[in-house]
């Protein structure tokens, strides 16, 4: 029961995960990384343990927060500046498909 | 082979991920714009070389990588933290104060009142193998495997990065949280 640490118990239920083991693969199961038998076996145990369900649930809502607040706006002017470089670079090299031909 | 003339319409539209990337790798807006100029122009250099139909953000993302490793980080001559203190998994989990039986939980306010800037700031703190495959994880949902190729390690090696990176990450944010009194005394914090 190390794994909930005072935050309830856990009656590892009839599936062959405990607590432990759960916790270790939680990442590569969110991550969506497990093999198929492994990935059943872990929902299992996360359907018929709260704790762990509720420490699943808090990893998933974190992993969306983190992901949520890393937006940034691309400044207008940078946008401008790669169109302009590469239009630049277009005009070197000529256009088309054909760049093997293209001066080194 | 992709046709470099068609090569803008496809590729700008991943601008705005590559910038966030960029500005957390080098943490400041002027050198992730250079970044960016940077990635672009290789990226249409080489554009031959990418095989039309594949992953054309993870070779972007390549890219993107491979030149903040080889000319930022270089440039900066600064000695690379090249590992974090591992700490155990739910870190942040084990630290929030459980729930007072009615209104919102701790989790539940620690979530949201995580901000922009705090996040930013976390992940920004990481040293770079773990940042980088954490943000290509975490904020751009790479798999392991692209994870693997857009970084050139093995799996395994993502794997771990990925995952001591978290729960890095996670220690810097219950700083955040613990500041807003959402972190419980008791044996999770210490005496």
């Amino acid at each position: 029961m190390v794994a909930h640490d005072g935050r309830g118990g856990c009656g590892d239920g009839a599936s062959d995960v405990d607590c432990a083991e759960a916790v270790r693969q939680l990442y590569v199961y969110l991550d969506g990384e497990l093999t198929d038998d492994r990935r059943l076996e872990i929902a299992a145990h996360l359907d018929e343990c709260g704790p762990c369900a509720d420490a699943a649930g808090f990893e998933a809502e974190l992993r969306a927060v983190i992901s949520s607040r890393c937006k940034d706006r691309v400044p207008e002017s940078l946008i401008a500046r790669v169109a302009a470089a590469i239009a630049e670079e277009e005009t070197f090299r000529g256009s088309g498909p054909a760049p093997s031909s293209a001066p080194a | 082979m992709a046709d470099r003339a068609r090569f803008a319409e496809q590729a700008m539209e991943h601008m705005p991920a590559l910038y966030s990337a960029a500005l957390r790798m080098t943490r400041n807006p002027a050198d992730a714009e250079d970044l960016v100029q940077e990635t672009y122009l290789r990226a249409y250099r080489s554009f031959d070389s990418f095989t039309e139909g594949t992953n054309l953000k993870a070779w972007l993302y390549r890219i993107l990588t491979n030149t903040y490793i080889n000319s930022y980080r270089a440039a900066k001559r600064r000695p690379e933290v090249s590992d974090v203190e591992d700490v155990e998994d739910l870190y942040l989990y084990h630290r929030l104060s459980p729930g007072q039986g009615t209104g919102r939980s701790a989790e539940e306010e620690a979530l949201a009142g995580f901000t922009d800037e705090e996040v930013k700031e976390a992940i920004e703190a990481l040293p770079d193998a773990f940042r980088i495959a954490v943000l290509l994880a975490d904020v751009e949902g790479f798999s392991y495997k692209e994870i693997a190729e857009i970084t050139e390690v093995p799996i395994g090696t993502v794997m771990s990065r990925i995952h001591r990176g978290r729960r890095a990450l996670q220690k810097t944010l219950a700083g955040f949280a613990r500041a807003r009194g959402l972190v419980a005394a008791g044996p999770a914090t210490g005496p």
